[in-house]
């Protein structure tokens, strides 16, 4: 296995507050990798940091061994890096296939094919693919908006892979989804996983979705790693059960 | 399927409409039925701008300016009127590339007051540079182009040549917005953030649907030109910028046919009340409050969330038999 992400001491500061501070990680293909630790503690802006969505205050991110510090979060993704967002992030008045349809376009062609080309080129199938993946049939013509919190955490999630990235970072893609679909969605990640070698860092509070999900677990406090380890590890890790956990 | 045939056949006799109600229309009936498919030009393009991609301009007006004396200069000077065109079009696309710039670090009422500055410059620029423009004076005997051999000198003509216009720029937008181009720039406007993790290049777009936006309105200029046959700086102040905004807003922003109405509403309807002599523009005035109060998605709006309803409806009443069939399933 070779790492597919690495962060070295990463540090982001807010004026006189430093949110994450000399964090260093890696992570190799097809792990998946949970990010836990308490509200505040960084876990989202080292995520930012890492997608180009904030600039970093100092340190270095490598993909693939290649530095892509900096990098605009655009340009992240045209390299196989996609995200979820911990707030709902969909388009809102398209449907969800169009919101499917729109998370694929930009990876195939180039600017001007994009415009005199065929609006379609394949995406309603992928996009209809996708949705029966996620088991959104019923739901493929109504507006984004109009779906239920869960139902468009699922979309996000969706939308996320429409692109086959290699490295999906999801922050918090459990939050609010009821526990029908969280099975649901922790099959659809593991099978990602399994058959298309996927990456992931997933950023979650439910310990259970991310004990039996996650390969390896890095438990973040006060913008510092406090531990990394196998999430039997973490769990036992007397720290980690001070810091977070609890007993 | 009926749903579609009732629209295809209703958009067959609004074009019929439009080619053989006008045959009996005198001059000044022409020239404002070929002031409202010239002003419909310019109001698609701010509605790429602002309706479809989200970016608040207020200079619309003055790139009609710029197309407006770029055709009246060009052709004054010999030059055929395809020529200006073309000019145009590249100038107020490089223009409004620029304009695009300011769009990447502010937003909303901070870029208004940006291209609110760019449309005070270019009519000073109108005004003023009188070896170019002639200043207030204007440019007079703007002449009216042939098109593949035929004059369109007389009103009838050229109100077919504006209508003409309109109807290979309403296709070419047509494309624009169902291509991958438009859906870019609708997630420009309903998310930026997300539309960036997507791949999607939010600066390329910014800066196209400025682009685009103001090339449509030098292409409106261009046809304003040999429609009044005189311009001078006062039709290109802000206030023609406000009035273009109104028509997007009005007709429904980010609707494809909302600058159709939107138009014909600000050109055709203070005509359609001038039997009320000074009270005209007070009653233009409440109707346009009264309707964004009504609806603040302007008239398509209205059109739009009726036929939202409708769907919503029949998806409940879906849903509601769903459930009915799963609950007497044992």
């Amino acid at each position: 296995m070779s790492a597919v992400l690495e962060v070295s001491n990463i540090s982001k500061r807010f004026g006189g507050i430093t949110a994450v501070n000399g964090v260093s990680f890696d992570v190799q293909e097809g792990e998946i990798l949970g990010l836990i630790g308490p509200n505040g503690c960084g876990k989202s802006t080292l995520f930012n940091c890492i997608l180009g969505q904030l600039a970093p205050s100092g340190g270095e991110v490598k993909l693939d061994g290649q530095t892509v510090t900096g990098l605009r979060p655009s340009e992240l993704n045209k390299l196989g890096v996609s995200r979820t967002f911990q707030l709902l992030q969909v388009f809102p008045k398209l449907s969800v296939r169009e919101n499917l349809i729109l998370a694929g376009q930009e990876h195939q062609g180039n600017m001007l094919s994009r415009l005199i080309g065929p609006s379609d080129a394949g995406l309603t199938d992928a996009a209809n693919q996708m949705i029966g993946f996620f088991k959104l049939d019923h739901l493929a013509e109504e507006p984004a908006g109009g779906l239920s919190y869960g139902q468009q955490k699922l979309l996000d999630a969706a939308m996320a892979f429409m692109g086959g990235p290699r490295l999906v970072l999801l922050d918090e893609p459990a939050g609010g989804v009821n526990l029908t679909m969280l099975a649901d969605l922790k099959d659809r990640l593991r099978a990602i996983n399994q058959q298309k070698r996927a990456t992931f860092v997933v950023i979650e509070h439910n310990m259970e979705f991310v004990m039996s999900l996650c390969t390896r677990v890095m438990v973040m406090a006060e913008g510092k790693v406090l531990a990394m380890g196998r999430p039997d590890e973490v769990r036992a890790n007397p720290a980690v059960i001070d810091a977070y956990l609890g007993h | 399927m009926n749903a579609k045939y009732l629209k295809l056949g209703f958009g067959v006799v609004v074009i019929a409409a439009l080619i053989i109600v006008p045959m009996n229309f005198n001059r000044y009936g022409l020239f404002i039925l070929s002031q409202w498919a010239v002003m419909t030009i310019a109001a698609m393009g701010l509605n790429l701008t602002l309706g479809y991609a989200g970016q608040v301009s207020l200079a619309q007006g003055a790139f009609v300016g710029i197309g407006a004396y770029t055709a009246a200069i060009m052709t004054s000077s010999g030059f055929p009127l395809i020529a200006a065109l073309a000019v145009a079009i590249v100038l107020c696309f490089a223009i409004g590339w620029i304009l695009g710039y300011p769009a990447l670090r502010v937003q909303h009422h901070y870029l208004a007051f940006v291209t609110l500055a760019f449309s005070t410059l270019a009519f000073l620029v109108f005004r003023n540079e009188e070896w170019l423009t002639k200043g207030i004076y204007g440019i007079s005997n703007i002449p009216r182009p042939e098109i593949f051999g035929y004059p369109t000198r007389r009103p009838l003509p050229f109100y077919y040549f504006c209508l003409g216009s309109l109807s290979l720029v309403s296709l070419a937008v047509w494309w624009l917005i169902r291509s991958p181009w438009g859906r870019a720039f609708v997630a420009l406007r309903e998310n930026p953030v997300r539309a960036l993790s997507l791949g999607i290049d939010t600066r390329h777009y910014t800066l196209m649907a400025f682009a685009i936006g103001s090339a449509l309105g030098g292409v409106a200029g261009v046809l304003y030109a040999p429609l009044t046959q005189y311009v001078d700086p006062v039709p290109f102040h802000l206030s023609l910028s406000l009035d273009l905004l109104m028509m997007v807003i009005v007709g429904g922003s980010g609707f494809f046919f909302g600058p159709f109405l939107g138009a014909m509403i600000a050109v055709l309807l203070p005509e359609w009340l001038r039997f009320t002599q000074g009270y005209y523009l007070m009653l233009y005035a409440v109707a346009v409050i009264g309707l964004l109060i009504y609806s603040p998605s302007g008239i398509l709006g209205i059109l739009d969330r009726f036929i939202a309803e409708r769907r919503t409806k029949a998806a409940s009443a879906k849903r509601a038999t769903a459930t009915a069939k799963l609950e007497v399933t044992p």
